[in-house]
């Protein structure tokens, strides 16, 4: 029906774009499936993420490559801060309080972002916006292979943590059994909030990847939560090699749907998949069975 | 006896001041009027845009004496927010009927408009809708609703006569044509009228394709566009998506002899202009646009710039708007709703610096409105048709 002229840039594109959906949802199954916090303000995360590149960019001229490291810290803190002072405060312990919590932080930083910039939609211009690749027929934007190349490293990064260091034990033990891991000398609030910490900064990372080609508003975010939760479902909970693979799969997906389907439906394949998994593999591509 | 005289009426006076107080030394009494638009959501931009216009509009008359017919009331203006979705809007609108407002002005988007003028319409309220530009919007037969600009008919139709003006001075270079639109009423309607009045001209519409709000990605329709290569490519969508789109193509080298935007585009957008100067060059528009030769014009957009905001077609629409309202309550002499609607009928409102002439409404629809044709050129947006208003001369094809 298409030949490959067009059918192999979209098939990159889908890749590229993928990516960046990994990324943000890198953050939210280690949160999601590790600690089983829904957090539904990983997307007002996102936006707050995209403002603070914007910001550092426009006020300060730093590059938003340059601006990784900062944003990475400082929305780790964010996280710290956030679950030891706000969330695990207000929630008392129980799931469902966190669900609320999280979501009136969404609605918070939402309007505090609406208050501080106003809805007006923002971008930034680099010398690398509009620059591409010539890969075979398909010309590639730069800003999207750095991405794509970023959430390689991110997830690589991820899982070294998580596999080989104390601290990934640590948040392990916690996932698999909270009262056990206290027992064990395992505080459980500072590893509840480094968690959380770490996947903020995934969002602060995907910002920096994303912000040169794209734009940030106060409902920016949103556009990207719900394919972030079909990733973290579709990849298995709290898998970061499944929220890689998932987020690339959906990114392709969402491509060639897009391009067969007509963009306006192209969105169904990623919610066909979505119902799909949870019907026949609840426990994702690369979850294990609970 | 002359004194008698003046101690005579000067105690006349007096008492009558006493009798009726109302009327003498109180304040004048103060016309409510609701301002309803969508300053949170997806709409958020525009809809606070609308928003600034008509307060500037209140502003204006109130710092000019307010409704002189009503012994100088101020406009007092309650702020509605439809939150970027139709069935909020109705719901303020019912707030603002129980707050005991005169009229309603709003809504932008078309689809929140609808479902506005409905609600109002329940309670005999006037409504002046400032963009909503889907001509369903007026053609109910609704007496209450009152749409000063253009509705989308007549800017399609508008903009492939024009586009074959165009066209037919370079000597025909353009055939075939790609139609870009988001999924809404908006978009939607704006693509099937373009769709069915360009093959009447010769044109070959190769391809329409709908996009969702918000799209992340235009790089697949891209592709497409460069598949099909069009002579011209006409969106029609909202600001973010239109920026996407016009990045992308200009990232994948795509080139066509001119991208043509019907209601929204960077040629009416002194943001994308500002933001994104090399992809706006030469980007036509066929949008609501003020009269440029009105010298008011060129002093409002200096007012909105020191604020610190853009002079987008949202600010002057919902700004004269407004003051079409007010001009009609002046008439009415009255805030009364029955009043205001009547004058609104018959109103002949000239002094405003849209380029629609005096206005006479047939229907609820404003018989003189007409969008002009803009291009980015030098950085700046001209108009370049009709005649009349013509600031420079048009640059078509974009390429050779």
């Amino acid at each position: 029906m298409f030949d490959s002229a067009i059918l192999i840039p979209s098939l990159l594109n889908g890749i590229t774009t993928g990516a960046v959906y990994a990324l943000i949802a890198l953050g939210l199954t280690l949160i999601y499936g590790v600690l089983h916090i829904i957090n539904f303000a990983h997307g007002a995360g996102l936006m707050l993420a995209l403002y603070g590149v914007y910001l550092l960019k426009e006020r300060l001229g730093i590059d938003p490559y340059l601006a990784l490291p900062v944003m990475v810290v400082g929305m780790f803190l964010l996280g710290y801060c956030l679950q030891r002072l706000v969330i695990n405060r207000a929630s008392h312990g129980k799931d469902e309080n966190i669900l609320l919590v999280t979501l009136g932080l969404s609605i918070i930083m939402e309007n505090a972002a609406l208050l501080a910039f106003q809805s007006d939609t923002r971008s930034i211009e680099t010398p690398y916006t509009l620059a591409t690749v010539t890969i075979g027929p398909a010309m590639i934007a730069v800003p999207k292979l750095v991405a794509f190349a970023g959430a390689l490293v991110v997830s690589a990064i991820l899982v070294w943590l998580i596999q080989a260091t104390d601290l990934g034990r640590a948040i392990r033990a916690v996932a698999r059994e909270k009262q056990g891991a206290k027992l064990m000398g395992i505080h459980v609030d500072h590893v509840y909030a480094i968690s959380f910490g770490i996947g903020l900064a995934c969002l602060g990372a995907a910002a920096c990847f994303l912000l040169p080609a794209y734009y940030v508003n106060p409902q920016v975010g949103n556009g990207f939560v719900l394919v972030a939760f079909t990733i973290v479902v579709l990849g298995g909970m709290g898998s970061f090699t499944g929220a890689l693979l998932g987020g690339l799969l959906i990114g392709v997906v969402e491509s060639l749907g897009g391009l067969y389907l007509g963009e306006s439906l192209g969105q169904i394949g990623i919610f066909g998949i979505f119902i799909l998994v949870l019907l026949f593999r609840p426990q994702g591509l690369f979850g294990a069975r609970s | 006896m002359r004194t008698r005289r003046i101690f005579m009426t000067q105690s006349a006076a007096a008492a009558s001041a006493m009798a009726f107080p109302l009327i003498g030394g109180a304040q004048p009494k103060t016309v409510k009027v609701g301002v309803l638009h969508p300053v949170t959501g997806a709409l958020a931009y525009s809809g606070q845009q609308c928003r600034l216009g008509a307060m500037m509009a209140v502003e204006d008359i109130n710092k000019a004496g307010g409704i002189k017919s009503l012994g100088g009331a101020k406009i007092e203006a309650l702020l509605g927010d439809a939150q970027s979705q139709p069935q909020a809007g109705a719901a303020e609108v019912e707030k603002m009927n129980e707050a005991g407002v005169s009229a309603v002005v709003g809504a932008f988007a078309s689809a929140i408009c609808l479902a506005t003028t409905q609600a109002a319409a329940k309670h005999n309220l006037p409504h002046v809708v400032d963009v909503g530009v889907a001509d369903q919007i007026v053609e109910r037969g609704l007496k209450n609703t009152f749409r000063f600009g253009p509705g989308y008919r007549k800017c399609a139709e508008t903009a492939v006569a024009n586009l074959h003006v165009l066209n037919t001075l370079a000597g025909k270079p353009a055939r075939t044509v790609m139609i870009i639109h988001e999924e809404s009423l908006f978009g939607t309607g704006t693509a099937n009228l373009l769709a069915r009045e360009l093959p009447g001209y010769g044109y070959e519409v190769k391809e329409v394709i709908k996009h969702a709000n918000p799209t992340r990605d235009f790089n697949n329709i891209v592709l497409r566009m460069k598949a099909v290569n069009p002579d011209i490519v006409i969106p029609a969508n909202y600001y973010n998506e239109y920026a996407l789109l016009v990045r992308t193509m200009q990232q994948q080298k795509v080139q066509p002899k001119a991208i043509y935007s019907v209601l929204g585009g960077a040629a009416s957008s002194y943001k994308f202009v500002k933001e994104f100067p090399d992809a706006a060059n030469g980007i036509i528009d066929c949008n609501h646009w003020f009269n440029p030769k009105d010298k008011r014009s060129a002093a409002m957009r200096k007012r909105v710039e020191a604020q610190g905001q853009f002079f987008s077609y949202e600010v002057f629409m919902a700004y004269t708007a407004t003051r079409l309202l007010a001009d009609a309550i002046e008439r009415a002499k009255s805030a009364d709703r029955a009043a205001i609607i009547q004058a609104l009928e018959n109103s002949t409102f000239s002094d405003h610096i849209m380029p629609y002439g005096q206005t006479k409404f047939i229907n609820g629809q404003n018989t003189g409105a007409q969008p002009l044709m803009t291009q980015v050129q030098k950085n700046d947006i001209k108009v370049i048709v009709p005649r009349e208003f013509r600031e420079v001369e048009p640059l078509f094809p974009m390429k050779a």
